[in-house]
């Protein structure tokens, strides 16, 4: 039988239509649009002004504090606006808007594709060429890889864990990078297994992409210490807690960090990233897209530049559907519905969903009946129905008791629920709550 | 193009549904239906026929001008409390009682508490445990069972589970009883109309666990609770005490935990909450069998375990990751 986390979990259809589009090169567009927030933490510090040329590579943002990340120009060209942009979310970011003239690499970069594998670095020089180089989790959720490669003193990895789960119905990105990038993928893993001094790395892939799993096993056959390990296909598998059980058995206590249990979680999109900016010197400044959906012409992966206007990448599959009634920045699960296609793409933007007609309208709500689906659903062990109800009625101390904290936002309860209630939308809503009242506690 | 739709995630659903639910239990019901039939004959139909009308109009009636609610009848779930309070009575109990019933169910057991998915106690086992109570004559005069008739002789007789009272109070030997496990597992005895064929439960006990509709942690708790229990005393005294198996294919046991305590509204909402609330009802049920007034417990202790759901569920938590 193939591991799987223990609690909950649900199985949306899989819908991976773009499953068998290898990737290509997305056409470099007239105009790019950089935001400087493309991680979790405080935004980067432009470093260019308006007018300045810019080359392919060329730091544009510097990292503001430890947990930020530099932001480089995806493009050569001119900068033509240092400001304020609206982005995906709909609301105004600060960004760096660059013309796009010439294709004028940044020296150091190396643009050949022959793979590199003599890691000749320390640990140091390595975690430094990642920080530069403004490397973000680009699983989606754009924590500084930096920081998550520097564990706290006192606490020691013992087990890198890849996550090529791609749990999400839809995203293809990961599955097409093991694919067609599973040499660089591998190389980018032994990178990341130096930088943290452990043994052992293991890739969980779920058993839907036997193609990805076969690939990288027989590449990993000769390599001592880095495991492919087939899981059974289980949403939300790809949740770091999640794949800690499934891969090694240990749960990550409430509140705490995979570190406690001495994991360390990265994208296998990530160890692509790392693998060039290590081997090739290329800070992230690409990353593959899927752009898919059942109404869209030509589903496929694409191999995007940070700061193209998510309308181009529809463009290239065909246009924007007529009856499209929903445009969603990641997978149907836990991605964010689009306030605005112009808006670019981002350092953890996995895939472009476009739902159509009926698809994107919800349901209408009915009475909770108790049935408990929310409950045997919830991947964390959680009690959906109680804690909405909580919410709702703004009782804040109660939600901390039942744990609202450690939901991860799943969405497996909403999804479930034969009475069609927003459940996560209350549960997030009294989560920012109660997590505003647990920080002014601390204070 | 159209104006883009912004919600948060999830983006999709499941698709289950309230009245998928309840018309897949309704389904699960339908070979209790057929055994019902084949051993009552019309009386059957007509007494499941008339409590399932009673029960949509009263609920219709109520949620319309009582309650000023838009009426939503046809979410399967007042059918489903008018099935099983039919097949909580006997076959050939006169049509207005289970209209009574059926007020009562539907009017104090569901609508009373604000309608669907907030009422305490299982509905129809209200309706049942009303009528026992007001009409004891009526509810305990049962039709004697007689294969592919249509109308059958208006014979009555005891159920299996009396002629055990009767022997345990009068203190004869219940080990004399003679007991055919055959007739109990098709259901060619005396009993309410849908509780007679252990085969016809376990066949809805079974398309409800594959279609996931409820899962297997109440019923499952019940029988080995009434099996350990039952079995313990049987083991002690055989003469006084009959096996537990025979307690498990009698009465309501089938169909109560199948049917009956695994109603959404009623039950406790973790696995582990289920199971305890499963061993408490197979506990007073044998209890009321054994040392109570009446021949049968498994409304009473379901009724009872119901008014302890809140209380469970706040201290038997899933288990947290």
């Amino acid at each position: 039988m193939l591991a799987t986390f223990k609690i909950g979990g649900v199985h949306p259809p899989e819908n991976k239509l773009s499953a068998k589009e290898g990737i290509k090169v997305l056409p470099v567009p007239e105009q790019v649009i950089i935001p400087l927030s493309q991680h979790i933490g405080a935004p980067a510090t432009p470093v260019v002004g308006k007018g300045e040329t810019v080359k392919i590579g060329q730091l544009i943002a510097k990292a503001e504090g430890f947990v930020s990340a530099n932001v480089h120009s995806s493009v050569s060209g001119k900068v033509v606006a240092v400001d304020n942009y609206i982005d995906a979310s709909g609301f105004s970011k600060p960004s760096i808007t660059i013309q796009v003239e010439g294709k004028e690499w940044e020296e150091d970069i190396i643009i050949s594709s022959r793979l590199e594998c003599n890691i000749t670095y320390t640990k140091d020089e390595i975690l430094k060429m990642i920080a530069d180089a403004g490397i973000v989790g680009m699983g989606g959720a754009t924590f500084p890889t930096k920081v998550k490669l520097s564990p706290p003193p006192g606490s020691k990895a013992e087990v890198l864990i890849i996550n090529g789960v791609e749990c999400e119905p839809y995203l293809t990105s990961d599955h097409r990078v093991m694919l067609e990038k599973a040499e660089e993928v591998i190389v980018g893993v032994q990178i990341l297994m130096k930088v943290l001094g452990v043994n052992q790395a293991i890739i969980g892939i779920e058993n839907n992409k036997k193609d990805a799993i076969e690939k990288l096993q027989a590449i990993t056959e000769k390599k001592i210490g880095i495991i492919v390990m087939p899981l059974k296909v289980k949403y939300p598998q790809g949740g770091e807690k999640q794949l800690i059980k499934a891969a090694v058995g240990k749960s990550v206590p409430s509140g705490g960090l995979p570190i406690a249990v001495g994991a360390v979680v990265q994208n296998v999109g990530t160890a692509l990233a790392v693998y060039e900016a290590v081997m090739k010197k290329k800070p992230l400044i690409e990353r593959v897209v899927t752009i898919t959906g059942k109404s869209v012409k030509n589903p496929g992966n694409y191999l995007c530049r940070i700061g193209t206007p998510i309308s181009k990448l529809i463009e290239a599959a065909g246009g924007m559907p007529d009856d499209a009634t929903k445009v969603i920045g990641g997978g149907p699960m836990m991605g964010r519905a689009m306030t605005n296609i112009e808006a670019p793409i981002t350092k953890g933007t996995s895939g472009i969903l476009i739902m159509s007609g009926k698809e994107g309208i919800r349901n209408e709500i009915k009475t909770c009946i108790r049935c408990s689906k929310c409950v045997s659903a919830c991947p964390m062990g959680l009690e959906p129905y109680l804690l909405r109800t909580l919410s709702e009625n703004g009782m804040l101390e109660e939600c901390e008791k039942e744990k609202i904290m450690d939901c991860i936002e799943c969405g497996s309860c909403s999804y479930t629920c034969p009475a069609c209630l927003p459940l996560l939308d209350y549960i997030r809503l009294g989560k920012g709550k109660t997590g505003a009242m647990i920080r002014s506690r601390k204070k | 193009m159209n104006t883009l739709i912004i919600s948060p995630s999830p983006h999709i659903h499941g698709g289950d549904s309230i009245s998928k639910n309840m018309y897949g239990v309704l389904i699960a019901l339908i070979p209790a239906f057929i055994c019902a039939v084949i051993f009552f004959g019309l009386g059957a139909i007509l007494v499941t026929l008339t409590s399932v009308v009673a029960c949509l109009i009263f609920e219709y009636l109520i949620q319309k001008f009582l309650l000023k609610q838009t009426p939503t009848i046809w979410d399967g779930s007042a059918i489903i409390t008018g099935v099983l309070l039919a097949f909580n009575v006997p076959s050939n109990l006169p049509l207005w009682i289970i209209v009574v019933g059926a007020l009562v169910a539907i009017g104090i057991g569901k609508m009373s508490y604000g309608g669907l998915g907030c009422n305490v106690f299982n509905p129809a086992l209200v309706g049942r445990v009303f009528l026992l109570i007001s009409f004891p004559v009526q509810m305990t005069t049962w039709q004697l069972p007689e294969a592919f008739a249509l109308l059958p002789d208006a014979n009555t007789g005891a159920t299996p589970l009396a002629l055990l009272k009767e022997a345990f109070t009068s203190g004869r030997p219940v080990s004399e009883l003679a007991i055919n496990y055959k007739d109990l597992f098709l259901g060619n005895n005396a009993g309410s109309l849908g509780e007679i064929s252990v085969l016809a439960m376990l066949l809805g006990f079974a398309y409800m666990l594959i279609r996931k509709i409820i899962s297997w942690h109440i019923p499952i708790a019940i029988f080995a609770t009434i099996f350990v229990f039952g079995g313990i005393l049987h083991l002690i005294d055989p003469t006084h005490y009959i096996t537990p198996v025979f307690h498990l294919m009698t009465g309501g046991v089938m169909l109560g935990a199948i049917f009956m305590a695994t109603d959404y509204v009623t039950s406790p909402m973790s696995h582990k909450g289920m199971i305890i609330f499963g061993i408490g009802i197979g506990v007073l049920t044998v209890v009321i069998r054994i040392f109570g007034a009446y021949p049968e417990g498994m409304s009473f202790a379901i009724l009872i375990m119901n008014a302890f759901v809140p209380l469970i569920n706040r201290y038997f938590k899933p288990q947290r990751f």
